[in-house]
């Protein structure tokens, strides 16, 4: 597929193009919004200034506001050439940000309602730079096109990226415009019918019975109620003033306590499921993933929102599958990708590395098996990490457990309540599950030319980290790791979370584990073999 | 199967400079007690016992640590991986291939321009991975970076 080929005609585009009109409408209302604080403040200021004779501030902040974001729209214009894509914006400190086209990682293209009302899509550009955490310099942000404009765009940006690789396979498949650099691709080449994608995975309706076992309605109340109470904090009302409020507390007073607890819990527990339901659906709508012929991963999603995310493959070194607790007694599991140049981890919403939206377990292995093109990985069966390490797990969740133990059995002694006690005692046997639970699920495998670790049972998680995606080792041993002959190796990477530990394995397993991952690079600093006694472990070879 | 210790050492002085950046957080908490001491009446041995236990752990604190962390800190260099040990009561080795080395940096703090002495920093790709090697006599350093710049030098690729 030619890049510059049939939909953009004979010459490129190349000069200063402003964003759509149409955010005219959007910019200015946005910036309202934003500033309605200030211009509240104009107002009462205005009010009270000299009898009201100053009651235009207001008026006139809302006029300012609206001309500087027209401003702001006038000010800034992009274009893109055959090596960059550049943005320039400001009036009077003029601001140009410029990104190499074969850099760009990523092309995220969101539309919010109110851009989809009026046909727009905001592109994000990210060139995953690590070293610019300031935000600045890492991509940036056309807000916004037209639609058809933002996908075309996505579209050639990424297959432009992808060119390179086109470069590396040239020859292997004839169908391929040669490896040229795209701009010397003559015009006019035969068209090459665009290759469909593979459709690899697609939300199923269904699955919206998993959100209730996600956490994130419960954040989502927990965020809510803090909003509410910050709002009637804000305006000095005491919340027992309120009608509803009053009401439920006189409601509360007049029936029985259990009851009273009863019903609290009811409602919240509804509440949170409501909300992650809604969350679920807001954020998931349309999921859809497909392959690209050339090599990379489309995602699209969101209800309202609508979210369209391309991976490069090439950029992808693995897979992580998360199963928290919840998840995991419902059969259910999410799935992100290991991507180097992806910087939204660690969203409400999975951001850019989101690969699966929570959905039945069996689904998200079979996803995970056609994206990294090997079932192993995912299916293989662990190495426990032996006894030493169980002793660990339990160690480390009984402690906290008997101090609390002792902290109760102290207040008792001084008085306190005997439910203290007994609330106290009940968290041992939990500890105990807990401590069972992580040393089930702590484990390790080399499987299919990847590092597969799993640990944790509240956020358990398997990482599949490809072995050339690891670019060093991290060795660790604290005091009671030695005494106990365990460490913990961690795999450093450029892509998702820069590290992937394997906890609390018997030291000599964790190098023999990093040796076999990535061959060699011990050799120089491995001990002379003590030679054991024959037949422990590998079969000799007869002649 | 064992991974031995790197082959060298950081530079003795480095004893001494670990215990005297250790010295001041030590003071301020014994400052702290001091006016405790001076200011209060009343449960004398308490704060007798508290200055005690602090002066101990301190003393043991400044004795032990620098001569245990010489102990651990040692680093090597090969034609194909850079190796680092380091850490006390927690330790820990870093290897990292050369083909993967991004930027190599030294710095020297003021208090280790006193001592002659310099860090030697090995980046990778990965923002988990830096290398560092503390304590290293100033020369050593210097050629250290010199060798690593050469031998990155011949390598290829983009590191990540």
């Amino acid at each position: 597929m030619t890049l510059n080929g049939s939909q953009h005609g004979a010459q490129r585009d190349e000069s200063w193009r402003r964003l759509s009109t149409r955010m005219l409408l959007v910019h200015p209302v946005r910036e309202l919004v934003r500033y309605i604080p200030a211009l509240v403040g104009l107002v009462v200021a205005g009010r009270s200034v000299g009898d009201g004779e100053m009651w235009w501030w207001g008026p006139l902040g809302v006029v300012l506001v609206i001309a500087l974001s027209v401003l702001r729209w006038a000010t800034t214009r992009y274009r893109i050439t055959a090596e960059q894509v550049q943005l320039r914006t400001g009036l009077l400190q003029r601001k140009t940000v410029a990104t190499p086209a074969d850099r760009v990682r990523s092309v995220d293209v969101t539309a919010s309602p109110l851009h989809r009302l009026l046909g727009l899509a905001k592109v994000d550009i990210g060139t995953g730079s690590q070293r610019s955490a300031s935000g600045s310099g890492s991509g940036l942000t056309l807000d916004s096109l037209p639609t058809a404009e933002a996908a075309a765009l996505r579209a050639e940006l990424l297959h432009r990226a992808l060119s390179p690789s086109v470069d590396e396979r040239a020859g292997s498949s004839p169908s391929e415009p040669g490896g040229l650099p795209f701009e010397a691709v003559p015009v006019g080449d035969v068209p090459v019918a665009p290759d469909p994608d593979i459709e690899l995975v697609r939300l199923d309706p269904r699955w919206v019975r998993f959100a209730p076992f996600t956490m994130s309605g419960v954040l989502a109340a927990a965020a809510i109620l803090g909003l509410g109470w910050n709002l009637l904090d804000q305006m000095n009302v005491t919340p027992s003033d309120v009608g509803p409020v009053r009401g439920f507390v006189d409601h509360m007073e007049q029936t029985a306590i259990w009851l009273g607890i009863l019903q609290v819990m009811v409602a919240l527990a509804a509440a949170v499921i409501a909300l992650s339901i809604g969350g679920y659906v807001l954020s998931y709508w349309g999921f859809r993933l497909t392959r690209h012929s050339q090599g990379s991963l489309h995602i699209t999603r969101g209800l309202l929102t609508t979210r369209a995310t391309s991976i490069e493959e090439r950029r992808l070194r693995g897979v992580e599958l998360g199963e928290p607790l919840l998840l995991r007694a419902v059969h259910a599991a999410r799935l992100s990708g290991i991507t180097t140049g992806l910087e939204s981890r660690g969203r409400a919403d999975g951001g850019s590395s989101l690969l699966l939206p929570p959905a039945p377990l069996a689904v998200a292995r079979a996803l995970a098996a056609q994206i990294l093109r090997d079932a192993a990985p995912v299916e293989v069966s662990l190495t426990a990490h032996g006894p030493a390490a169980r002793r660990r797990r339990f160690l480390r969740v009984l402690l906290p457990a008997s101090v609390l133990v002792v902290g109760a059995g102290a207040a008792i002694w001084s008085g306190g309540s005997l439910w203290l006690g007994l609330g106290a005692v009940l968290t041992i046997p939990v500890a105990v599950l807990l401590a069972a639970d992580r040393y089930r699920s702590l484990g390790h495998a080399l499987s299919g030319g990847a590092l597969v670790t799993q640990q944790g049972s509240l956020g358990r998680r398997r990482d599949v980290l490809a072995c050339d995606g690891i670019i060093g080792w991290n060795l660790r041993q604290t005091y009671f790791q030695r005494r106990a002959g365990l460490a913990t190796l961690t795999a450093t990477t450029a892509a998702g979370r820069q590290r992937y530990a394997v906890t609390d394995l018997p030291l000599s397993m964790a190098v023999a584990l990093g040796n076999r991952a990535l061959p060699g690079l011990f050799g120089d600093f491995l001990e002379p073999e003590v030679p054991e006694a024959p037949g422990a472990g590998s079969p000799i070879a007869p002649g | 199967m064992q991974l031995r210790d790197p082959a060298h050492h950081v530079s003795p002085r480095a004893i001494v400079f670990w215990t005297v950046r250790a010295v001041p957080g030590w003071l301020i908490l014994l400052a702290v007690q001091l006016l405790w001491f001076l200011t209060s009446r009343g449960d004398e041995g308490l704060r007798v016992a508290a200055l005690a236990v602090t002066v101990v752990f301190a003393s043991a604190h400044l004795v032990v640590m620098p001569r245990w962390r010489y102990r651990v800190h040692r680093w090597e260099v090969t034609d194909t991986a850079v190796y680092t040990q380091s850490g006390w009561l927690s330790q820990e080795r870093r290897i990292a291939p050369i083909s993967r080395v991004q930027t190599v940096d030294t710095e020297r703090g003021p208090l280790e321009q006193l001592f002659r002495l310099a860090n030697v920093t090995v980046t990778t790709a990965s923002a988990a991975g830096p290398l560092r090697i503390h304590g290293l006599d100033r020369a050593t350093a210097d050629g250290l970076v010199a060798q690593l710049t050469e031998i990155t030098s011949r390598s290829e690729g983009d590191a990540t």
